[in-house]
């Protein structure tokens, strides 16, 4: 029996993505038996990576128009396979395609839906399941549950939980369903891919980042941004208010719908500190904020702070860092 | 060729720049408490939609629709695509409608979209700011049957397709489909455009089709949650802050600088 589903899935080398380690590991603190469910073709070494991080069974089913990148086919997929195996929850990742098979397979099924959770268990005296999630841009959690019996979905936020590591004694079953995909014909195209050149130290691996934001007021000031970025050997960032402002790519959007940073230092210049920004950030080990407002929300999160104008605080800042870093 | 039926979904949200000091949790309700400092606001991502759909109006020729689902409208706030440029306003407007979750969300707004009848294409924000869910449009999708292209930063239609480019963290990829379909967009479409004063007066004059649960046929029993919430509570943060302060803003900065450098952060 099955009683948590993980929806796996897998690099275009096939190998497992980590995302269905990290499943793994979060279903393991709901229930003992969790299953990792695997599309398309899926090879022997892949499941048993699935089996050495917690699985007991791998369930596989496997179809030319699962291996496609349209979500048509695995969505009525994962919604077959729910309703053959019957788990008490499918636990699926914050991914490009999780994000869509996700809510998809949950209305199918009229099953209970929650997003972006950090931890999920089970509740003691019901054995309902329960998950705990940021809300309101990090502004509030929140802990849900689900009143219905069938199967319910659960979005897990990436990194919420360590893959275990890999044990190769660990034994078990993997199980070929037969899943009939006659009428699951995508019907959304994907015509192609085009990819933004990218120039200098990758946001998400920064140790230091500097970002500016609606208080630098134009385009020109992102120059000097991007100076303390590259004499700190960072990276440089943006809030959405000045990406939408157009005084800089969106490609350096920080946020909850722009990239998610984990730097040692986060230099936040003339970012008023909304929620959604900071949910991009909150990873940070220091933030360092410059705001001429002494009541920014961004104060409330930070390591270090000047109240002051950037106009004059930066320029300094900078030619004292110079100093330092030069010296 | 007939202009396009658009139908735009919007959503009326608690503020999401609201000050921290601002945000209050009622334990008893577990809902936000309703700020008089800081009134509700149009979901951003849903302007972001209404922009895209203008820009077809202007484009190809489109007759677009507002839809909104509320039980407490700010008449001002769900006016706004109107000011902006709509021609009409649905609001599916009933106490009943109170609270919902994803998925009576999804089939109540699915129901004023039948009711409405003619659509080619139904845009969404990609999520809204209050829990980020990012459910509803996929769930309108999947209860109407139509395809779904979402997170768009850009929306074409030519005939009878439709184009997006699907925003990636590191460019965009493009996707289409057969009208009717359903689309999402996001930030990156561009700033929405202002309301002009000649909208804003066209928008007062105007009003909305108000459609009750009982004008919409939907039974109070199918609206019961199948999520539930179980706490709602503001995270403590254990950050402390440091204030570097100076004889002026120029010395605060050098003085940061130094401070960074004995803590060994630079």
């Amino acid at each position: 029996m099955t009683e948590v589903l993980v929806l796996g899935e897998r690099t275009d080398d096939d190998a497992l993505d980590p995302v269905t380690g990290e499943l793994t590991a979060a279903g393991l603190q709901i229930a003992d038996d969790v299953g990792v469910l695997l599309l398309g073709a899926v090879s022997e070494r892949a499941a048993q990576e699935a089996i050495a991080q917690g699985a007991n069974v791998v369930y596989t089913v496997d179809d030319p128009s699962l291996d496609s990148p349209e979500l048509d086919a695995k969505v009525a997929a994962v919604t077959e396979v729910c309703r053959q195996v019957d788990p008490k929850v499918v636990l699926i990742g914050k991914t490009l395609d999780g994000r869509e098979i996700g809510p998809r397979t949950a209305f199918r099924l009229g099953a209970g839906l929650a997003q972006d959770c950090i931890r999920v268990g089970a509740d003691r005296q019901t054995g309902r399941v329960t998950a705990t999630r940021p809300v309101y841009g990090g502004n509030a959690m929140a802990t849900v549950t689900f009143p219905g019996d069938g199967p319910q979905v659960v979005i897990m936020r990436g990194r919420a939980y360590e893959p275990l590591a890999a044990d190769d004694s660990r034994t078990g079953d993997t199980v070929d369903l037969s899943v009939d995909l006659k009428g699951a014909e995508s019907r959304v195209r994907v015509l192609g891919t085009v990819e933004q050149a990218r120039e200098g130290v990758r946001l998400e691996d920064a140790d230091v980042v500097v970002s500016g934001g609606r208080g630098l007021g134009g385009p020109e000031p992102f120059e000097l941004v991007e100076d303390l970025a590259r004499l700190l050997g960072g990276a440089m960032g943006a809030s959405r208010a000045a990406c939408d402002a157009g005084w800089i790519d969106h490609s350096h959007q920080v946020g909850l719908t722009g990239r998610t940073i984990t730097p040692t230092v986060y230099i936040a210049v003339g970012i008023s500190g909304a929620s959604q920004h900071m949910a991009g950030c909150s990873g940070a080990k220091h933030i360092v904020a410059i705001n001429k407002d002494r009541e920014a929300n961004i104060f409330k999160d930070a390591s270090y702070g000047v109240a002051g104008d950037w106009r004059a605080v930066l320029p300094s800042f900078i030619e004292a860092v110079r100093d330092l870093v030069i010296s | 060729m007939a202009p396009l039926n658009i139908i735009v979904c919007v959503k009326q949200v608690v503020d999401p720049e609201m000050p921290a000091s601002a945000f209050k949790i009622d334990p008893d309700t577990k809902r936000v408490v309703e700020s008089q400092a800081t009134p509700p606001v149009l979901n951003g991502f849903d302007e972001n939609a209404v922009e895209a759909a203008l820009r077809l109006k202007d484009g190809v020729g489109a007759r677009v629709t507002a839809l909104s689902l509320g039980s407490a409208f700010a008449m001002d706030v769900v006016k706004k695509p109107l000011s902006m440029g709509a021609d009409d306003l649905v609001l599916l407007h009933d106490d009943a409608f109170d609270g919902l979750d994803s998925f009576a969300a999804a089939m109540v707004l699915s129901e004023g979209i039948k009711k409405i009848g003619s659509y080619d294409l139904i845009l969404a924000g990609r999520q809204a700011s209050d829990w980020d869910n990012a459910h509803v449009p996929f769930g309108i999708a999947e209860l109407l049957d139509l395809p779904c292209l979402p997170v768009a930063q850009k929306v074409d239609v030519d005939g009878d397709r439709v184009t997006i480019q699907q925003t990636l963290p590191d460019g965009y990829r493009e996707l289409e489909a057969d009208l009717p379909a359903l689309v999402t967009v996001t930030n990156e479409l561009g700033e929405p455009r202002y309301a002009t004063l000649r909208g804003i007066m066209a928008a007062g004059r105007k009003t909305p089709t108000v459609w009750t649960a009982a004008d919409l046929g939907v039974a109070q029993s199918s609206l019961a949650p199948r999520v539930v919430v179980t706490d709602l509570y503001v995270p403590e943060t254990e950050r402390s802050i440091e204030m570097i302060e100076g004889d002026d803003d120029a010395d605060a900065g050098r003085k940061l600088a130094l401070k960074l450098r004995e803590d060994n952060l630079i």
